[in-house]
């Protein structure tokens, strides 16, 4: 289990990283925090021949609070944002850091590399989805741009991102003060088997709308419109509407099943999780 | 010379026991600084001059012949020096041998690398040799092996089936061995005219031993001392050494084999590899010395595993719920290869013979199967089938008691066996145990701290609660006569131990055994302390080297500290008994009125006269003229012991409170209660660990670990993403307590504790999980329980139980 | 095939700096291991779960074997030989590992001291809830964890009274 040979490049800026990406071509990589490439590198599932290493562009790693908003640059690391402040209305951002991995890997990984990655039940792709995030991305050339997340990630492990297309930071426009991330895993740590994350739109104990995200029903994390429309058809908030939030939401999916967990678990999981982070949203 | 003033540090250690004595107390261990400094030395650790590394070209399909090794583009990577195949080393197999008459055992051998037929997905087939081990990655990807295949065996049903492939053609059927050990006379009467038959059939997952030491071994020749010097991590050195050097075609006495620091082991190498002979030649062949360390992809599925097993199992009940006999049908999958020295014998002789367990069983039958089928290979892994059938009896009982409206404690009350020594159905004579008396504390315990209570609370409010309890032995120092009645070959048993007093009154003791993380260096050494009163710091064991050690059976089936710590015992009388000549003498008092005592030996009639150990060595080795006549110089000795009759039963009973999540069907523990008697504690701190460590193994059989294969045969949990050990989060906090029923026949009165807590848990979380499903009507038998059996039990998903 | 490319490194370890020449891909882990003979610091599955390998990087514990050594450049890696005191006097975390059994074979020990020496100078009064919670980063075979958990808040312990004593 040792990594395929390749050449190594330490970046100096964010336009030298990109340009250089882009003139050796698709077997170049970003290296950010390595926790999800090295293991693939190490099976050997991997094999880049150029590796750009970022991990040194410290102007991407920064947490930025405005008066109703968060940017959290690419190169922080999930250990970094747990333990940040982050301004009212963004406690679940800080809250969900905990869901990834173990301690040792969020000292290390980072949002950029996790949104890059997009794992289906990556818990950055969930918030960024949950939460309407903007993923601004530099090219080559110095061009930016700006990917709205709910049309950044296209399936298994794929994402718009073209190949030279470095994550800068991820913004988040408006607070979520009644939001909640919560999954399932047989073990502490590991990559979730369902997650559900909602951002409820609630005032005196009154719903009038929100969004439901999930992880791991399918390639890419998903946005469930048939949840939210009971949501945003307002009821007090209690369990009989968090049940049939979450009843839509189970409906509305198809999660790929195995031996150990089929299709009507997982789809169970769903309905109950999305219960429980209701719950959890409202209590906020 | 006054006695005792001879040398200033000899102070007593923390936790020293107040009768005087070093067993029984908790001293911290010997091993432990060089394992917390990084100062210690595992096989990876070794570097040595030219040393090269090497990687297996391995089968990449489950079953096929193998038409063609191309090894020429190997040759041509950067960094790569060799590269070999079965034909370029030409190996001996490794033949695992049983006494047995061929209808019920067939001989199978296992090639070092195969050679026209592969029969595992992660078969060696070739070794690259190359200077550092990503170069040698690299050169096994370059290798060009083309397949002719075969459909592969990957189940019991594929394997029995009337067309079935043979993975060994010697077998057409797949059987390995089929053997009925006992079938008493009228046991169908008494199953029918029985007032109460039940019924369990399980299945159990393949699971891997998994220390967190991969297997590994560094091989190459001494010209200084004309050996070929093999440094691996086994818990069997002198095995190995006959093994590769048979292999090798070489004499046993130009091997060496050097155990260092073992991270680990539970069974998986106790077995002899084939990777480690491969790489022993292969150092031969290029003169330099060769490292080869297994990288987890190929410990999860290249190496060897365990556990697949299938029971049905049924017993005849009278209506007081006495058990009037048990007739039982295992099958065990035992992959590609049998094992040296146990053969694939190891798990079905062994259900066969210890199935009835703690109970007194009137009548018996057993057959025990292990089949072939085309996956890695199996190995004894702790507790070897205790698990899987103490978890069957114990359901048995369950049932029964069920079936009959009695309390399961009830049911196992009536049954166990309370007078010692007792000879059961299965031939087995079981020495004394407190079965009854640790069931009892176990229940009070649980009782007492509220768990029932808290059981009926959690019920109103809706959630889900189960307890659960186990109660079983575990067979423990095995001598040869034990052994035999596997009829092994090769058979293992006795243990020697050489002692040797050097001139400033410290003593190096060896033994056979091979300590990989069970603290003989520090439990030995306060055994040989005590024989001859020397402070802890003058003992050192020596193990695991086959040139100093003169000859061991290793470490496995809890057999240290019965067997090699009376040994090591014996040898240290022995010596003692030398001292006690020389100090008589040089007293110039008759010999009995001397003791030890001290670091010396001390007049009966006044204890201020005596000798330090350092005065009688300097005169048995500076100033030997000083010796009687008939006196050899030096202060050496040694002993053997084997184990007596049946060996020795530990026993315990276990005690779990689960809950069901009803919105996951996760399995959480609450509450883990162990009562244990191992008979005398040489170190109650090392039991308690030795039986915390078990149990998180058992917890991770029932509800985690599975070896999983595609419908090709390819692995499919090949990292701890998918083979889920479980971390700190899964297992419980557990409270111990202890029973002391002392063994008649060790030296200390000690039992082995290695194993039981492994055998024990399985059985107890599946008591307690079923004990939770109760008001669903539904049983689960098969393990590991997932999540979705749970829920689907509680959701009213799935069939209830007959 | 052509060579792999080779890279010039300095690295600082336990406080002392090393140069070394090594393939781009050679993991920290290896790197520590084998070219400067840090032996302490194992290797049990090369893809972050075990936690054999962490090491403290400045200052946090990390997977040394899903970082290449190129990558530990300019920063300060620490390894278990960096705990004990030049006498090789055992510091209070490894005190109270073997007081505790908190190891059997040791195999896994490095890493728990690593992670617990990282976590414990971050969070000195953490509960034994959070204290298991970040001995899951690691897993262990041979102890069920229990008293590894033990070793650690004992440690935690001890050093909040001696803190409160001196106060
Ligand atoms: C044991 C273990 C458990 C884990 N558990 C979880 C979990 O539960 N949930 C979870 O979400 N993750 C988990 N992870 C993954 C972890 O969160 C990673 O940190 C993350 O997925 C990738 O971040 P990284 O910085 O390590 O990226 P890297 O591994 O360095 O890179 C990953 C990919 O992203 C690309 N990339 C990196 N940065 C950028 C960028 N700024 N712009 C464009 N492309 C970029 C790289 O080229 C590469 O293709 C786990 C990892 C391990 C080893
Ligand atoms: S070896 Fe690095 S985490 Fe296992
Ligand atoms: S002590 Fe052996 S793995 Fe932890």
């Amino acid at each position: 289990m040792k990594p395929p040979p390749f050449t190594y490049h330490r970046a100096r800026d964010v336009a030298g990283a990109t340009d250089l990406v882009a003139e050796l071509g698709e077997d170049a990589k970003f290296l950010a925090g390595g926790q999800s490439l090295i293991p693939m590198m190490n099976f050997r599932l991997a094999r880049p021949e150029h590796l750009i290493d970022i991990g040194r562009l410290g102007e991407l790693s920064f947490v930025d609070v405005g008066p109703e908003s968060l940017r959290v640059g690419s190169l922080s690391t999930h250990r970094a944002v747990e333990t940040a402040d982050l301004g009212a209305g963004f406690e679940v951002v800080r809250d969900t850091m905990r869901w990834i991995g173990h301690l040792p890997i969020r000292t290390k990984g980072t949002v950029g590399g996790s949104l890059a990655h997009a794992d289906a039940t990556a818990e950055w792709c969930l918030l960024a989805v949950l939460l309407d995030a903007d993923i601004v991305v530099a090219g080559a050339g110095g061009r930016r741009r700006t990917i709205a997340a709910s049309e950044a990630f296209l399936g298994f492990y794929t994402t718009v991102l073209e190949e030279d297309e470095l994550i800068v930071e991820v913004a988040f426009g408006r607070p979520a003060p009644h939001a909640a991330v919560t999954e399932f895993a047989e073990r502490k740590g590991d990559f979730a088997l369902v997650s559900a994350a909602v951002d409820l739109d609630v005032s005196s104990g009154t719903v009038s709308g929100g969004r439901v995200a999930l992880g791991g029903v399918g390639p890419a994390v998903v946005r469930v419109p048939e949840a939210e429309r009971v949501l945003h058809a307002g009821g007090r908030a209690g369990t009989d509407l968090f049940e049939t939030c979450a009843q839509a939401a189970a409906q509305a999916v198809e999660p790929p099943g195995d031996d150990d967990a089929g299709t009507g678990y997982r789809k169970a999981l769903v309905r109950n999780l999305v219960v429980r982070a209701c719950e959890e949203a409202v209590a906020r | 010379m006054t006695f005792g003033t001879a040398t200033g540090d000899g102070e007593r250690g923390a936790g020293f026991r107040v009768d005087g004595t070093w067993v029984g107390a908790p001293v911290t261990r010997k091993e432990d600084p060089r394992l917390l400094t990084g100062g210690a030395r595992f096989v990876d650790d070794i570097h040595l001059p030219r040393m090269l590394h090497a990687a297996f070209v391995r089968s990449t399909v489950a079953s096929g012949h193998v038409t063609s090794v191309d090894l020429s583009r190997v040759l041509e990577v950067p960094g790569v020096v060799a590269a070999f195949t079965a034909e370029d080393l030409d190996l001996g197999d490794i033949t695992p041998r049983l006494d047995r008459p061929p209808e019920e055992y067939t001989e199978t051998s296992m090639p070092i690398l195969a050679r026209d037929r592969v029969r595992f997905v992660g078969e060696p087939v070739a070794v690259v040799l190359a200077e550092d081990p990503y170069a040698a990655e690299d050169g096994i990807e370059a290798a060009d092996v083309t397949y002719d295949v075969t459909p592969p065996v990957l189940s019991e049903e594929q394997a029995l089936a009337p067309e079935a492939n043979a993975v060994h053609e010697q077998a057409p059927g797949n059987v390995l061995l089929d053997v009925s050990m006992f079938a008493s006379d009228g046991i169908d009467d008494v199953f029918a005219e029985a007032p109460c038959v039940v019924q369990v059939h399980t299945r159990t997952g393949r699971q891997n031993a998994l220390p967190l030491e991969t297997r590994g071994v560094v091989a190459g020749w001494d010209s200084r001392a004309e050996q070929l010097l093999v440094q691996t991590c086994t818990q069997v050195p002198h095995q190995v050494r006959t093994v590769l050097a048979g292999s090798l075609g070489m004499a046993e006495s130009t091997v060496r084999v050097l155990v260092p620091d073992m991270g680990g082991g539970f069974g998986i190498k106790c077995v002899v590899g084939r990777e480690e002979i491969a790489v022993a030649a292969a150092s031969i062949r290029v003169r330099r010395p060769v490292k080869w360390i297994e990288d987890r992809k190929d410990a999860l599925s290249a190496s060897f595993l365990a556990r697949e097993q299938r029971y049905d199992a049924r017993a005849a009940f009278d209506e007081t719920g006495r058990i009037l006999g048990l007739d039982v049908d295992v099958l065990c999958d035992m992959g590609a290869y049998s094992c040296y020295p146990f053969t694939v014998g190891i798990e079905p002789l062994m259900a066969s013979s210890e199935m009835p367990g703690v109970y007194r069983v009137p009548a018996y039958r057993v057959r025990g199967r292990a089949i072939a089928t085309n996956k890695a290979p199996t190995a004894p892994y702790r507790g070897v089938s205790r698990p899987q059938h103490v978890m069957v009896m114990e359901r048995l009982v369950e049932r029964a008691a069920r079936e009959l409206g009695l309390d399961p404690l009830e049911v196992r009350r009536r049954n166990l066996i309370t007078v010692f020594p007792y000879t059961g159905v299965n031939n087995v004579t079981y020495d004394p145990g407190s079965y009854l008396e640790s069931l009892n504390l176990c229940e009070r315990v649980i009782a007492d701290e509220g768990w029932y209570e808290t059981r009926r609370a959690a019920a109103d409010q809706g959630r889900v609660l189960g307890i659960g309890y186990s109660c079983f032995n575990e067979r423990t120092g095995y001598g040869s006569d034990a052994f035999a009645k596997r009829k092994m070959q090769a058979v293992p048993g006795f243990d020697i131990s050489e002692i040797r007093m050097d001139t400033a009154g410290a003593v190096v003791v060896t033994t056979g055994t091979m300590s990989h993380g069970q603290s003989h260096e520090t439990t030995m050494a306060q055994i040989v302390a005590d024989k001859l009163g020397l402070p802890l710091d003058k003992v050192k064991i020596q193990q695991g080297d086959t040139d100093r050690v003169a000859y061991g059976w290793g470490s496995f089936a809890s057999r240290s500290i019965t067997i090699g710590g009376t040994a090591v015992a014996l040898a240290a009388g022995n010596l003692g008994g030398k001292l006690l000549d020389l100090g008589a003498h040089l007293l110039e008092t008759p010999r009995d009125n001397v003791e030890l005592g001290d670091e010396g030996v001390r007049q009966r009639d006044d204890p201020a006269r005596g000798l330090s150990y350092r005065d009688i060595a300097d005169v048995a080795y500076l100033k030997s003229h000083l010796l009687p006549k008939e006196t050899e110089p030096g202060l050496q000795a040694s002993a053997s012991f084997d184990g007596v009759g049946d060996g020795t039963f530990s026993n315990a009973s276990h005690g779990v409170v689960v809950e069901l999540h009803r919105d996951t069907g996760r399995v959480e523990i609450l509450r883990y209660v162990c009562v244990e008697d191992c008979g005398v504690a040489i170190n109650p701190q090392v039991v308690d660990g030795q039986a915390r460590g078990g149990i998180a193994q058992g917890i991770a059989g029932a509800l985690f670990e599975k070896v999983t294969y595609d419908e090709n045969g390819e692995p499919s949990a090949a990292s701890f993403l998918d083979y889920k050990v479980p971390t700190a989060c899964e297992i419980p906090d557990v409270g111990m307590h202890h029973i002391e029923t002392p063994c008649l026949f060790t030296d200390n009165g000690a039992k082995g504790a290695g194993e039981g807590g492994t055998i024990g848990a399985p059985a107890a979380v599946l008591n307690a999980v079923n004990d939770a499903l109760r008001p669903t009507g539904v049983e689960l038998n098969d393990t590991p329980i997932t999540p979705q059996q749970v829920f689907d039990a509680l959701t009213g998903a799935l069939e209830v139980a007959p | 095939m052509t060579e792999p490319d080779k890279v010039l490194l300095t690295l600082k370890v336990n406080d002392a700096v090393h140069e070394v020449a090594v393939e781009a891909r050679r993991t920290l882990a290896d790197t520590l291991r084998h070219d400067l003979e840090l032996t302490g610091t194992h290797v049990a599955c090369e893809h972050g779960v075990c936690g054999a390998c962490t090491v403290l990087v400045d200052g946090d514990p990390a997977r040394s074997c899903l970082m290449f050594a190129a990558q530990a450049e300019g920063s300060e890696i620490r390894t278990v030989e960096s705990l004990a005191g030049d006498d090789g006097s055992l510091s209070d975390l490894q005190t109270a590992f073997s007081a505790n059994h908190g190891l059997q074979c040791g195999f896994c020990t490095p890493g728990f001291l690593m992670l617990a020496e990282g976590f414990l100078a971050e969070r000195p009064d953490a509960d034994r809830e959070e204290i298991r919670e970040v001995v899951s980063s690691n897993l262990c075979r041979c102890t069920g964890y229990q008293t590894i958990v033990d070793s650690i808040q004992d440690c935690a312990e001890r050093r909040r009274n001696a803190k409160e004593a001196s106060a």
